[in-house]
C-alpha cells in the first residue's frame, strides 16, 4: 500500500488491532519489582550443596549459599586456574602440599544476621564436606584440621601432601560454606531440616518451597556484592515435561530455560521467536562426556583390537550432527576440550572407518559366522538423557555394520543403576559422565580398577592396568602441578591406547530464555552459579 | 433393613481383602524392579563412594528382606501410619494429602465433562441414527479417543496457551498470587481449564458412543414405539423416555473408567505441571520408593472403591430391580 492512499479509516483500524494485540490477556506473571521465573525439572531431596554436590542441587542453592571460589572466564582472584573470589578473596598452597591459607571476605553475614568467619569455613569443612558431601569426600581425604588463626583466615592442614591444584580446581564444586550456627547442634547433619530451609550468605534468602510447584527465592538486602542482586526475586518453577518448557517461554511465563530443558529439536523454532535468546555458552566447567562403558570381564571385550574396532565403527561427526544438532563436539579421551588445563589431543584416535574396524575383528579372532554376525552383546543405554537414549540406537546399527549384533536393553534410572554398576548385567553401557574441573574427582574413577560394586560412574567394567593404576596413584599425590598435569596428559594417552572406555563426544547445556534477562552465560558455571549480576529489564 | 444400605454395609467387608491383596501386590512388584530406593538416589546426585552408598542403604532400612519389610510396614498401617517417605524425606500421609486434592479435582472435572457432554452428544447422535449429525459426533468422537492424551495436551498448550494466550500453559494456579477464597477458587479453575479438557476429551468418545448405542437400540423397543403410537413427538420421546434407560450402562461404566482415568492423570499431570497424585506415583516409583507408592495405590484403591460404590448406590436408585433379590436372602 501506496502512504498516500492510507485511509483514516485503514489508519484507524490499523491502530486498534495494535492496541488489541497489546491488551491480549497476558500473563508475565504482574511484574512487581524483578522477578525472574526460571524453569526447574527437578527437585532435589536434600537442597543443601554442602553434602550433595550435584548440579539439580547447586541450581537452586547456589544463590543462597556460596562457595569459596567461583569458576571464571577470566581469572580473576589468584589470575590463574580461572577462578573468581567468593568467600574467599585469595588463596595459596603451600610448597609441600600440606596446607592449603585461605583469606575470607570481611563483612559478611549470613541470612538470619550473624556475622560470617572462619569458624564457619572450618565446621563446613570438617563437620560436612569430608565426612558427608559425595564429592568432598574424595577431595579432602586427607584433611585434618582447619586452624582459625583469625576470623577472616582458614588454614586447611592435611595429613598426607594434597595437590593444591586439586583443591583449587575443586572449589567451585565442593567448597560451599554453611553456618556453624544453624547445624552445629544436629546429632545427624545429613538428615537436618535446616537442609531444605538454606541459611547462606549468597545474593538471595531462600524464602518458600511449594512442592511439586515451585521454590521462591528472595532479594538478600544484606549482600556483600555492591549493588547486587538486580533482581527482586527468582522463582524456580517446577516443569517436569521438557516439551511443556518451550511453551511456558513462549507465552512469557517463565523467562528462562537451563540445561537443555526445553529440548534441542525445538531450538531452532525457538530461536526465530521475537524475543527469545539461545545460550550455549555457560557450561563450560560442566562438561558432561558421552561415553562407551566396556565390560571387560567379556572375554571378546577384553580384546584390545576389538575395542578398538568398536572405536572406529563409531563415526563421531554423525553422532554430533544428528544426535546433539552440533550442539556439541566429538571427543579424543576422558578429558574434554572444555579443560585446557589438562587436555591432550595429542594421543592415538580411532577415525570412522569400517573397513578397518571389520579387519581388526578377523584379526582378533572373531570372523562373521553365517548370517554375518560376529558375536552377540547386551547394550544399556543410560535413561538419563534424550541423547544417551539415541546415541544407544546408532551405536546398535553401528556395531551391526562391523558385524556385532548388539541388542539394546532399555531400563529406567534405578534399574540401569542396579544392572551397570551393581550388578555388573552388561556388555557394553552408554554413559554420560561429567569433567568437575580436575581429573582426580570424577575423571581417574573411570579407569582406575578396584571400585567396589555400587558406585555409578566408575569403572565397573572390571578393567585392570598396572601401568594406569599406578600414574593415576602418583598423580593423586603429586604437589608439583607442571608434573601433575604432565602426568594426566600421559594418562590420556594410555587411555586412548588402550580404550577401557570409549569417549564420543563432550557436550554442554542450552540455555533459552528472554531477551529481557541480562548477564546471562556469563562464567563457565552460569546456571549453577549466584546470579547475583542478572538483571531484568523492563 | 433398607436394601440400599444392606448393600452398602457388604460391599465394605468385601473390599478389606481386596485391599490387602491390593497393598501386598503393590509392595511385590515394586520388589521386582531392579534397583531400590539409594540407587536411585545415587544417581540423582551423581555419584559418590562406597561407603555413602553403604551408609545410604542403611538410612533407608533397606538392609532386611523383602519380608521383613513388608511386615514392617503392614504393622505401621495397622497404627494407621503410611510411614516415611524416602525421596522426599516426609511423612506419606501429608504428601498424599497435600497432592490429592489436585487430582481430584482434575479428575472430578474431567469426569464431569465426558460424562455430560458424552451423554448430551450421545442423545444428538442416537436420536437419529445415521444422519449427518450422528456420522459427525461418532467420528469426531472416535478420532478424539484415538488421540494420545499427551498429545492432545500439548496442542490445547500450543493453541489455547502460547498463541492466543487465553489459558496458562501449566501449574495449578498463579505462583504467589496471595489470592484467597473465591479468587483463588477462579484462579484454580483457568489453570484447569486446559488439563480437565485434555483428560475429559479423551473418555467423551466412550460415554458418546454408549448412549448413542442405547439410544439407537431403544427406538426399536415397544415402549418407544408406544409412546410413537400415542402421539409423543420425538423430541420428548428421545429425552424422557428413551435417554432415561440408555442412560444406566452409562453409570456403571463411569464406575469402571473412575480407575483408568486415575492413571491417566499422571500423563496430564506431567504437561501441565500439576503437583497431583498421579506425579507423586510416577515419582515414587522413579524413586523406588515401596512405602510411598503402596500407599499412593492404596489410597487409589479405596478411591475407586467408593467410586463403584456410589455408582452402585445410584444404579439402585435408578434401577429398583438392582439388589432386589438380597431382601430374600
Amino acid at each position: 500500500m501506496n502512504i498516500i492512499s492510507l485511509s483514516r479509516r485503514t489508519l484507524f483500524k490499523g491502530s486498534a488491532l495494535l492496541l488489541a494485540s497489546t491488551a491480549l490477556p497476558r500473563f508475565t506473571f504482574a511484574q512487581s519489582g524483578s522477578r525472574l521465573v526460571v524453569a526447574a525439572d527437578s527437585e532435589p531431596r536434600n537442597l543443601n550443596p554442602a553434602i550433595v554436590a550435584s548440579n539439580g542441587v547447586f541450581f537452586i542453592s547456589s544463590k543462597v549459599i556460596e562457595p569459596l571460589a567461583e569458576a571464571s572466564f577470566d581469572g580473576g582472584g589468584d589470575g590463574e586456574g580461572g577462578l573468581a573470589p567468593r568467600l574467599a578473596t585469595s588463596w595459596e598452597g603451600s610448597d609441600d602440599g600440606l596446607s592449603a591459607t585461605f583469606k575470607l571476605r570481611e563483612g559478611v553475614k549470613w541470612h538470619d544476621g550473624q556475622p560470617f568467619t572462619s569458624a564457619d569455613v572450618a565446621f563446613s569443612a570438617l563437620q560436612v564436606w569430608k565426612p558427608l558431601q559425595n564429592l568432598g569426600r574424595l577431595v579432602f581425604a586427607n584433611l585434618e584440621a582447619v586452624d582459625t588463626p583469625d576470623d577472616h583466615t582458614a588454614v586447611f592442614r592435611f595429613a598426607k601432601p594434597t595437590p593444591f591444584q586439586l583443591i583449587r580446581n575443586a572449589l567451585p564444586v565442593v567448597s560451599s560454606v554453611v553456618a556453624k550456627h544453624i547445624f552445629e547442634g544436629e546429632a545427624d547433619i545429613a538428615a537436618s531440616e535446616a537442609n531444605n530451609k538454606l541459611v547462606g550468605t549468597g545474593p538471595f534468602r531462600f524464602a518458600e518451597h511449594r512442592p511439586g510447584e515451585y521454590y521462591r527465592l528472595e532479594r538478600n538486602p544484606d549482600y556483600w556484592g555492591e549493588g547486587e542482586p538486580k533482581l527482586d526475586e527468582i522463582i524456580f518453577r517446577v516443569l517436569p515435561d521438557r516439551a511443556a518448557a518451550a511453551g511456558a517461554l513462549e507465552a512469557g511465563e517463565i523467562q528462562l530455560a537451563a540445561f537443555s530443558q526445553v529440548p534441542l529439536t525445538d531450538l531452532d523454532r525457538i530461536s526465530k521467536v521475537p524475543g527469545i535468546e539461545v545460550y550455549s555458552k555457560g557450561y563450560e566447567a560442566l562438561t558432561y562426556q558421552l561415553g562407551v562403558e566396556i565390560n571387560h570381564r567379556r572375554a571378546e571385550l577384553a580384546n584390545v583390537r576389538v575395542r578398538q574396532a568398536i572405536a572406529h565403527a563409531i563415526d563421531r561427526d554423525f553422532v554430533v550432527r544428528t544426535i546433539f544438532l552440533g550442539y556439541a563436539e566429538t571427543a579424543t579421551g576422558i578429558v574434554p576440550k572444555n579443560a585446557p588445563e589438562f587436555y591432550n589431543g595429542d594421543v592415538p584416535l580411532h577415525p570412522f572407518d569400517v573397513d578397518k574396524a571389520n579387519a581388526l575383528l578377523d584379526e582378533a579372532g572373531y570372523p562373521r559366522k553365517d548370517g554375518g554376525a560376529r558375536f552377540a552383546l547386551r547394550l544399556l543405554p543410560a535413561p538419563y538423557f534424550t541423547e544417551t537414549r539415541q546415541f544407544g540406537d546408532y551405536l546398535r546399527q553401528a556395531l551391526a555394520a562391523v558385524g556385532i549384533d548388539a541388542t539394546v536393553v532399555n531400563n529406567d534410572a534405578a534399574a540401569h543403576q542396579k544392572a551397570v554398576y551393581t550388578d555388573h548385567d552388561f556388555d557394553l553401557a552408554v554413559a554420560p559422565t561429567v569433567f568437575r574441573g580436575d581429573p582426580a574427582i570424577s575423571t581417574t574413577i573411570l579407569v582406575r580398577s578396584g571400585t567396589p560394586a555400587g558406585v555409578p560412574f566408575s569403572n565397573q567394567g572390571g578393567y585392570e592396568n598396572k601401568e594406569i593404576d599406578a600414574l593415576i596413584d602418583k598423580a593423586g599425590e603429586t604437589v608439583d602441578t607442571a608434573a601433575r598435569t604432565a602426568l594426566y596428559k600421559q594418562l590420556q594417552v594410555l587411555v586412548a591406547e588402550d580404550l577401557p572406555i570409549i569417549n564420543v563426544a563432550d557436550w554442554g547445556f542450552i540455555t533459552v530464555a528472554s531477551s529481557q534477562v541480562k548477564n546471562v552465560s556469563n562464567n563457565p558455571r552460569w546456571a549453577v552459579s549466584s546470579w547475583a549480576d542478572t538483571e531484568l529489564d523492563a | 433393613m433398607n436394601r440400599a444400605l444392606r448393600l452398602l454395609r457388604r460391599r465394605l467387608i468385601s473390599s478389606i481383602p481386596v485391599l490387602l491383596i491390593v497393598i501386598v501386590g503393590a509392595f511385590f512388584l515394586l520388589e521386582l524392579a531392579p534397583g531400590d530406593a539409594a540407587d536411585a538416589y545415587l544417581l540423582s546426585i551423581g555419584g559418590g563412594d562406597p561407603a555413602l552408598v553403604q551408609a545410604l542403604r542403611q538410612s533407608y532400612g533397606l538392609e532386611g528382606s523383602t519380608l521383613s519389610r513388608l511386615w514392617l510396614y503392614l504393622t505401621s498401617l495397622a497404627r494407621f501410619d503410611l510411614g516415611w517417605s524416602v525421596t522426599f524425606n516426609r511423612p506419606i500421609a501429608g504428601l498424599i494429602a497435600e497432592r490429592l486434592p489436585n487430582t481430584l479435582w482434575l479428575m472430578v472435572g474431567a469426569v464431569g465433562l465426558s460424562f455430560t457432554a458424552g451423554s448430551l452428544l450421545g442423545i444428538v447422535a442416537g436420536s437419529k441414527p445415521g444422519s449427518w449429525r450422528d456420522r459427525l459426533l461418532s467420528t469426531g468422537s472416535l478420532a478424539l479417543y484415538a488421540v494420545p492424551s499427551f498429545w492432545l495436551g500439548l496442542v490445547l498448550i500450543v493453541l489455547f496457551s502460547v498463541q492466543l494466550r487465553w489459558f496458562p500453559t501449566s501449574g495449578i494456579e498463579t505462583i504467589a498470587s496471595g489470592k484467597q477464597g473465591l479468587a483463588r477458587a477462579r484462579d484454580i479453575a483457568w489453570h484447569l481449564a486446559l488439563p480437565v479438557a485434555a483428560l475429559g476429551l479423551i473418555y467423551l468418545a466412550l460415554f458418546l458412543r454408549m448412549m448413542r448405542a442405547g439410544m439407537a437400540e431403544a427406538w426399536r423397543q415397544d415402549y418407544a414405539l408406544a409412546a410413537r403410537a400415542r402421539g409423543i413427538g420425538p423430541a420428548r420421546i428421545a429425552v424422557f423416555h428413551i435417554a432415561r434407560n440408555a442412560l444406566l450402562p452409562l453409570v456403571t461404566m463411569l464406575g469402571l473408567h473412575a480407575a483408568s482415568m486415575l492413571g491417566g492423570s499422571v500423563v496430564i499431570e506431567s504437561v501441565f505441571a500439576i503437583p497431583g497424585f498421579g506425579r507423586l506415583a510416577q515419582e515414587a516409583v522413579a524413586g523406588r520408593d515401596a512405602p510411598l507408592l503402596t500407599g499412593i495405590i492404596l489410597v487409589s484403591a479405596v478411591l475407586v472403591i467408593l467410586v463403584n460404590l456410589a455408582v452402585d448406590m445410584a444404579y439402585a436408585f435408578l434401577d429398583p430391580r438392582v439388589g432386589a433379590n438380597e431382601v430374600v436372602a
